[in-house]
């Protein structure tokens, strides 16, 4: 039994990104906050902050989750995976990237890290979704900019080049 | 917003869990999957003394099939269960219901009994558990207790839960009417529902189940060839449906003399 008192700051250690990095954290410190502030990752992107918009999605062990709704302290010994994960070493885009890119998938990008994220938890998954399935991931999502259509474009696109790209970023 | 600040312990056994409870009772809350949780401590809407992590112990994270039954652990989470092979020959009602809670994002960390423990009035795991009278098994360190849906689900957020009392598993019995249809409105997929509405047909024996009217789920049982919209009227006006601000009471009436019969209809088309 771990445990930790609300005026305690306890070592929290993930593995981000395939680094092994650790922080010190408080009981109530949000694992988005913790990903920003104490690992400096600022990728993710916090907007509602109670699970509805959901910029702040990062993969807990390969899985998509709402950072802003698991504790720091949960992800401990665990692995992140974040947007600055996508793109390779020289900056290129990977496929899902690019295809938002081809069909204007984001404009002013702030809910854009957390869509790139569920996607490709969802399209590992499900290697060939169907256009309601993707808008039913899509339905966890809040674009003010886009209208969503440009986003489903670009994810169905991604998925049809997934088999080229095995291997690739995941 | 930050929650209020916490302790926190993450439990490696059911026995850490029920010790706690005993010694700190309400100001002790369970972290399952946090998906509602987590919401209302950044809101500010709850500030436990101290929070109780299950995530880590095993004995929680099982689906087992036994008597009849499919028993599915506290740690379980809800894609979890929507991927078990055996869902949709033996559960077939709830895996229509499943795809409608939160979103595939919400759906990988929320769990199954958390849900239940929760007990929105709008939510599809509570209105699943009261359709198919399944039952809710409490630990504490006084023993083990199992109560029925129907005497577990109270009320708005309230269930029969002891202060003392871990929610360890809920059981659903294994469906032998497998004509099944479930349906929602809500303002975006996976929001709160407005209103759910499922049906299970056997023979010509309906079971209609209502959630996000009353402060519980409702189940009312018809069968078919009556007057089943003169039926759902009287449902309606007897729900009278809450107000809050997605929909007006008059709506929810509304949307269950809509949405109800063509429930139904699916239910008794369906092959199953």
């Amino acid at each position: 039994m771990r445990r930790v008192n609300r005026d305690q700051r306890s070592r929290v250690s993930v593995k981000l990104n395939g680094r092994n990095v650790s922080a010190e954290a408080e009981p109530r410190m949000l694992l988005s906050d913790f990903i920003r502030q104490a690992l400096g990752a600022t990728g993710t992107h916090v907007g509602c902050e109670h699970g509805v918009c959901g910029c702040c999605t990062v993969l807990l062990d390969g899985v998509a989750v709402r950072s802003c709704l698991t504790l720091a302290m949960q992800a401990d010994g665990r692995e992140l995976t974040t947007v600055e994960s996508l793109a390779g070493a020289d900056g290129a885009l990977n496929a899902l990237q690019q295809a938002f890119r081809k069909y204007h998938a984001l404009q002013c990008g702030f809910c854009t890290p957390g869509i790139l994220m569920s996607f490709t938890d969802f399209l590992r998954r499900n290697p060939k979704p169907s256009e309601a399935q993707v808008i039913e991931v899509l339905s966890g999502h809040i674009c003010r900019c886009t209208g969503y259509v440009g986003i489903v474009s670009a994810v169905l696109e991604a998925a049809g080049s997934v088999d080229s790209n095995a291997g690739g970023k995941p | 917003m930050k929650p209020h600040p916490f302790d926190y312990v993450c439990a490696d056994t059911v026995d850490e869990v029920t010790t706690l409870f005993a010694e700190h009772g309400d100001a002790a809350r369970v972290l399952a999957g946090g998906q509602s949780l987590l919401a209302l401590l950044n809101l500010r809407l709850l500030e436990p003394a101290l929070l109780i992590d299950i995530n880590r112990i095993a004995e929680l994270s099982e689906i087992r099939e036994a008597g009849g039954k499919v028993e599915v652990g506290a740690a379980v989470t809800q894609n979890r269960l929507l991927a078990w092979p055996g869902l949709k020959e033996k559960l077939p009602f709830l895996a229509a219901a499943l795809p409608f809670v939160g979103h595939f994002q919400t759906r990988n960390k929320g769990t199954v009994c958390g849900s239940v423990a929760h007990n929105d009035p709008s939510s599809e795991i509570p209105l699943s558990l009261a359709m198919l009278q399944g039952e809710v098994v409490l630990r504490s360190r006084r023993g083990t207790r199992t109560v029925p849906a129907s005497e577990f689900q109270l009320g708005m957020l309230t269930t029969a839960r002891k202060p003392d009392e871990l929610v360890t598993a809920v059981r659903f019995p294994v469906q032998t009417a497998c004509r099944v249809a479930f349906r929602e409105v809500a303002r975006r997929h996976g929001d709160f529902a407005i209103i759910a509405v499922g049906a299970v047909a056997d023979g010509n024996r309906i079971r209609l189940g209502v959630g996000g009217m009353a402060g519980r789920p409702s189940i009312r049982e018809f069968t078919a060839g009556g007057d089943l919209a003169d039926a759902i009227n009287t449902l309606a006006w007897e729900l009278e449906g809450y107000e809050d601000q997605h929909a007006s009471s008059r709506m929810r009436r509304d949307l269950l003399r809509r949405v109800g019969p063509a429930v139904i209809e699916e239910a008794l088309q369906c092959a199953g």
